[in-house]
């Protein structure tokens, strides 16, 4: 095996920039926006309208925030005032000077807070936006049953923290620029009819809104252009100089007007990007989507015309590369931060995904963009690749050269389900197409056209531990579901399932009411105008994107430990109603008691039942029948500002969160341990190896969802060589074949992660693929690395 | 029909020909190769095993043929996109009862399984005629060239295993040569330009040559089944294998190391 290089970037340039984000800045907390938020505020609020508040707001930040330039770059802008320093958001989570102590203090995603930070807290914001922040009303108006089953672990909110987000652009900043996006919303504020419109004056605030922000954008790319300039006027190292008029010339062109060149698009996206992350913290990220499509134009016209090369072109996304990774996802707190406890703000690069047309997008800026992610090897961006049954081998064979590297990118997404997925949602042929991505993890969306806000995750097989506990939890230790029956005298598995369905439904009812409530919130108190001027359709409805603004409007809820459930159904199933092997009050006596002194049931449930993952028609049948309750119960329902609920199965961190609040479970999974990610079976349940794995997963009705996630592990020596791409190669086609919508790959052997846990400081380059994103195993607390150890090794026979 | 008796079934399997297989351990062999890596293969009727938590298994079930051909045409997905099948393997395929092997060779070949069978060759040739019809490839063994050795490494002479050898190539089947390495044993100059010779005098056709350097991970089952391992082999350096690859690949095209 190769010797992992010192310095990684294909110029000294670039490894310089990538040793400083990598090595050479400390996490820590930038004041500076809650601050000129504040001012803002105190200026202008109850003096004008909401979104022109947040418009005012914003071009306050954008006028007077620091301006970042390391010397060496050639993509600017940072998303703080240096490179690693994190904004808070305090219209949304004011944090207490407690919380301040626990980001400073705690050991895994942390971030330093300086004394001149905690003053600034006290002093200013805390008694600004303590009761104005909008975590602090929903505590107002969350009922105490949507409390309970909170704190229970039945669920998480994903709002309380972080604003609707999570989107991916499309093309347009490449074909617009700020002041082309202004002309547009002053063309429909013309337009505004106050006779006939009732809406007329709302809609004028949203647009006078919009255009604001759009000031906001023309402010920081006048203002970066000068300040290269003065600091050029005082460069002495001559060749610096000449760069900084270089930035200058760039910020003269965007983000005022459409890029003309290579390396303006990629300023102009990335311009957009600090703006849409400043503007909100976007739960978390604003993602590139189709970013080899999107260049590939400028690429091929600058080097037709000689002013580029592909090293050039290669170095200009290597530093956007960095720009990412220097970008922190926004301090959490919380349950918040156990259910995504990263500094991975998933930006979300797809590569090789369908042009408009339908035909393969592979070009040669998405093997560039392959070469970048290996040459990188950064957490941030995510870098995915999606694939079709059009996709050419050799792009999946050398994305796949990548991904056996082990550190989880890039994932391999099916082109041809998100299609279909998107089209069962509602898309049109011609959006799924255009714009048919995952996310920063693996929900669907069309990116530009639509807000899909991932709503919270959902715990299934809590949902049955309340059944067999007639509603009381053992956590929180008190009442938190209903009572739907005595289990002891269910007489039939039927019976059970339907105890079960009448639980979820009562878990679900009250977590929608929540997620209507605080999307009411969102509508009413948090416009996010820039966000809204890059969506279609919010300029031409002149609604947020907040407030039902895109074209498409979706709200997912992400379902948790689906393996789980099943296999505890199985376990009950098979070994209480049929076979009689066990009663059921004995069974869950031995959940309470951890299977201490109940080895017979434990060894019948762990090892002499049907488990899905196995290609076991008998689990997999089960895991219909969740999978369909699931759907009846959670979507297609209506919510505020007329998006429609949508299953998916995603995890990132929660089902570590989601195992420690947890007894034991029927299946004989111990109490505490982590559920299964996505849909990956039940750790050491699956014993047939990746096919039956892959057979199983795809008896789910994944088209039905927002995407499912699937975690596969090898060790090194199974993917060596050719052979071993072409089984990779083999898997993802079959998995595809049978519409799988994603599948990632760890490939990393058991005895290198024990050491790594021992040694950290011998693996601080070691990276895993958690969930829908990787990360670095030291950044990771002891019980989600022991959960990655523990993940079935597949190897080959 | 007596069913023969199965002690595993390996999904997933890439190194018993070409693609992803499923490969089927049939239990039983006519051979008793001192290296054996699967003891539990040898004896054809069903013996108890300790597992790794000292679990009494019980090796080797009777499976009926639209059962083994429901479980086999679970992954056909996977055979389809990898140009892979099913392995009938051992154990020794060849040594069990013909009709249920050769038909359920037809039943998969029906359904459009490519089938391949693994044999060490020492059966009796109208066990080769049975599955002929029905096989696309056929991965064989050949321990060692001199009949002496032979003998007294596996308890049987290699006669029958060169004759059939000679009549399968005749009879045109697909033949991937599997010759399992055991240093100062079969590897020497002398045995490999006997081999060499022999294959070329004969006219052999082989699709390809798979090199099997021995390894002693099957120790522990020996010890699991309550028997004594006796294993005292070496498996040749790296440096070895690759030079006799290379001598190989002088007369045959395609010699892999592994299988």
């Amino acid at each position: 095996m190769l010797a992992e290089p010192k310095m990684r970037g294909c110029t000294a340039r670039i490894q310089r920039l990538r040793e400083i984000s990598v090595h050479g800045c400390q996490p820590s907390i930038s004041m500076e926006r809650a601050v000129l938020l504040t001012e803002a505020y105190q200026k202008y609020e109850g003096a004008v309208s909401t979104p022109v508040l947040r418009g005012l707001a914003f071009k306050h930040i954008m006028k007077h925030r620091t301006l970042y330039i390391e010397k060496g770059a050639l993509v600017i802008g940072e998303k703080g005032d240096r490179p690693w320093a994190a904004p808070t958001f305090p219209e949304l989570c004011c944090h207490s000077m407690q919380d301040f102590e626990n980001m400073n203090n705690r050991d895994k995603v942390f971030f330093k807070v300086s004394d001149e930070d905690r003053r600034i807290q006290k002093d200013v914001i805390i008694p600004y936006w303590k009761d104005r922040a909008l975590m602090t009303k929903m505590n107002h108006f969350l009922p105490d049953a949507w409390q309970k089953l909170f704190d229970a672990g039945l669920y998480t909110e994903f709002l309380q923290q972080r604003g609707p987000g999570h989107t991916v652009a499309d093309g347009k900043v490449y074909q617009k620029g700020y002041l082309d996006f202004k002309a547009d919303i002053q063309r429909e504020i013309d337009a505004l009819d106050f006779n006939q419109d009732v809406d007329a004056l709302t809609k004028k605030d949203e647009l006078e809104g919009m255009k604001l922000v759009c000031d906001g954008m023309l402010i920081f790319g006048e203002r970066y252009a000068a300040q290269a300039r003065a600091l050029a006027a005082e460069e002495t190292d001559p060749q610096w100089r000449q760069e900084l008029l270089d930035l200058a010339t760039v910020c003269d062109v965007v983000p005022a007007h459409a890029p003309q060149t290579f390396r303006q698009a990629i300023q102009m996206y990335w311009f957009t990007h600090i703006g849409v992350t400043v503007e909100m913290n976007n739960w978390d990220a604003y993602s590139p989507g189709k970013l080899d499509q999107h260049l590939e134009p400028f690429y091929k016209q600058d080097i037709a015309a000689g002013r580029l090369t592909r090293d050039e072109a290669k170095e200009l996304l290597e530093n956007l590369w960095i720009q990412f990774n220097n970008q922190p996802a926004p301090p959490k707190v919380g349950i918040t931060l156990k259910e995504s406890a990263t500094y991975t703000d998933f930006c979300n690069i797809q590569t090789g995904a369908l042009r408009p047309d339908g035909t393969t997008g592979v070009s040669e800026v998405s093997y560039l963009i392959l070469e970048v992610m290996d040459e990188m090897k950064l957490l941030q961006p995510s870098s995915n690749v999606q694939i079709s049954k059009k996709s050419p081998e050799h792009f999946l064979r050398t994305a796949l050269k990548v991904s056996r590297k082990g550190w989880g990118q890039p994932a391999i997404y099916n082109s041809d389900a998100i299609i279909q997925e998107l089209l069962n949602l509602g898309k049109t042929m011609a959006d799924a197409r255009e714009s048919g991505i995952c996310s920063g993890c693996v929900e669907v969306g069309t990116a530009g056209k639509e807000a899909y806000v991932l709503t919270g995750y959902l715990n299934i097989p809590k949902v049955l531990e309340l059944v067999l506990n007639r509603g009381y939890d053992h956590y929180s230790n008190q009442q938190v579901g209903i009572d739907v029956g005595d289990p002891t005298q269910f007489a039939s598995y039927d019976e059970l399932f339907a105890a079960f369905e009448k639980e979820l439904k009562y878990v679900v009812d009250v977590k929608i009411a929540g997620n209507n409530m605080i999307e009411r919130l969102y509508m009413q108190e948090m416009p996010v105008p820039l966000l809204s001027v890059i969506t279609d359709d919010c300029i031409k409805r002149a609604v947020d994107y907040n407030a039902g603004g895109a074209r498409y409007n979706t709200s997912y809820i992400q379902c948790v430990g689906v393996a789980t459930i099943t296999d505890s159904l199985a376990a009950l199933k098979q070994n209480v109603f049929e076979a009689q092997n066990f009663t059921m009050a004995e069974i869950i006596a031995a959940c309470h008691a951890d299977f201490k002194g109940y080895d017979q049931i434990f060894e019948i449930v762990f090892n002499q039942t049907p488990k899905y993952g196995n290609d076991d028609d008998y689990a997999d049948q089960l895991l219909h029948t969740v999978d369909v309750t699931l759907q009846k119960t959670i979507a297609g329902r209506q919510t505020p500002k007329g998006s429609k609920t949508v299953v998916e199965f995603l995890p990132t961190t929660c089902h570590v969160y989601f195992g420690e609040v947890m007894e034991a479970s029927p299946n004989g999974r111990h109490a505490g341990v982590p559920l299964p990610d996505g849909i990956s079976p039940e750790k050491g349940a699956d014993r047939l190896g990746p096919t039956a794995v892959i057979r199983s997963c795809s008896k789910l009705d994944q088209l039905q969802t927002g995407g499912a996630l699937l975690n596969q592990k090898f060790t090194p020596a199974v993917v060596a060589g050719e052979a071993g791409i072409s089984n990779m190669a083999h898997l993802v086609r079959a998995y595809f074949a049978m519409d799988g919508h994603h599948i990632q790959f760890n490939v990393v052997d058991r005895k290198t992660l024990l050491d790594a846990q021992q040694h950290p400081k011998d693996y601080e380059d070691l990276i895993v693929r958690v969930a829908g994103y990787s990360d670095y195993f030291n950044n990771l607390g002891r019980d989600l690395q022991d959960e990655i150890i523990n993940r079935t090794e597949q190897s080959f026979a | 029909m007596d069913a023969p008796y199965v002690f595993n079934i390996q999904k997933f399997s890439t190194h018993d020909g070409p693609g992803i297989r499923t490969t089927i351990f049939f239990k039983g062999c006519p051979l008793h190769c001192d290296w054996c890596h699967n003891p539990e293969s040898q004896r054809f009727e069903p013996e108890k095993m300790l597992d790794k938590d000292q679990h009494e298994q019980i090796m080797g079930r009777q499976y009926s043929i639209d059962e083994l051909v429901r479980i086999m045409q679970a992954d056909q997905i996977f055979y389809d996109q990898s140009g892979g099948g099913v392995t009938f393997s051992g154990g020794e395929v060849l040594a069990q009862n013909r009709v249920y092997v050769s038909e359920l060779a037809r039943r998969l070949q029906e359904i459009g399984i490519s089938v391949a069978i693994d044999t060490c060759g020492a059966v009796p040739w109208s066990q080769f005629e049975a599955v002929l019809p029905y096989s696309d490839i056929f991965l064989y063994d050949l321990k060692f060239i001199d009949s002496q050795l032979h003998e007294r490494y596996t308890g049987a002479p290699n006669i029958l295993v060169l004759e059939n050898l000679k009549r399968l190539s005749a009879a045109g089947a697909a033949i991937y040569l599997r010759l399992i390495l055991l240093e100062g044993l079969n590897t020497t100059d002398e045995m490999l330009q006997r081999l060499q010779d022999w294959l070329q005098q004969e006219g052999i056709q082989l699709q390809e040559i798979d090199l099997l350097p021995y390894h002693d991970f099957g120790r522990d089952k020996y010890a699991q089944l309550g028997r004594v391992c006796t294993q005292h082999f070496k498996r040749p350096s790296d440096d070895q294998i690759a030079m006799i690859q290379q001598r190989l690949t002088a007369t045959h095209a395609n010699v892999q190391v592994g299988g």
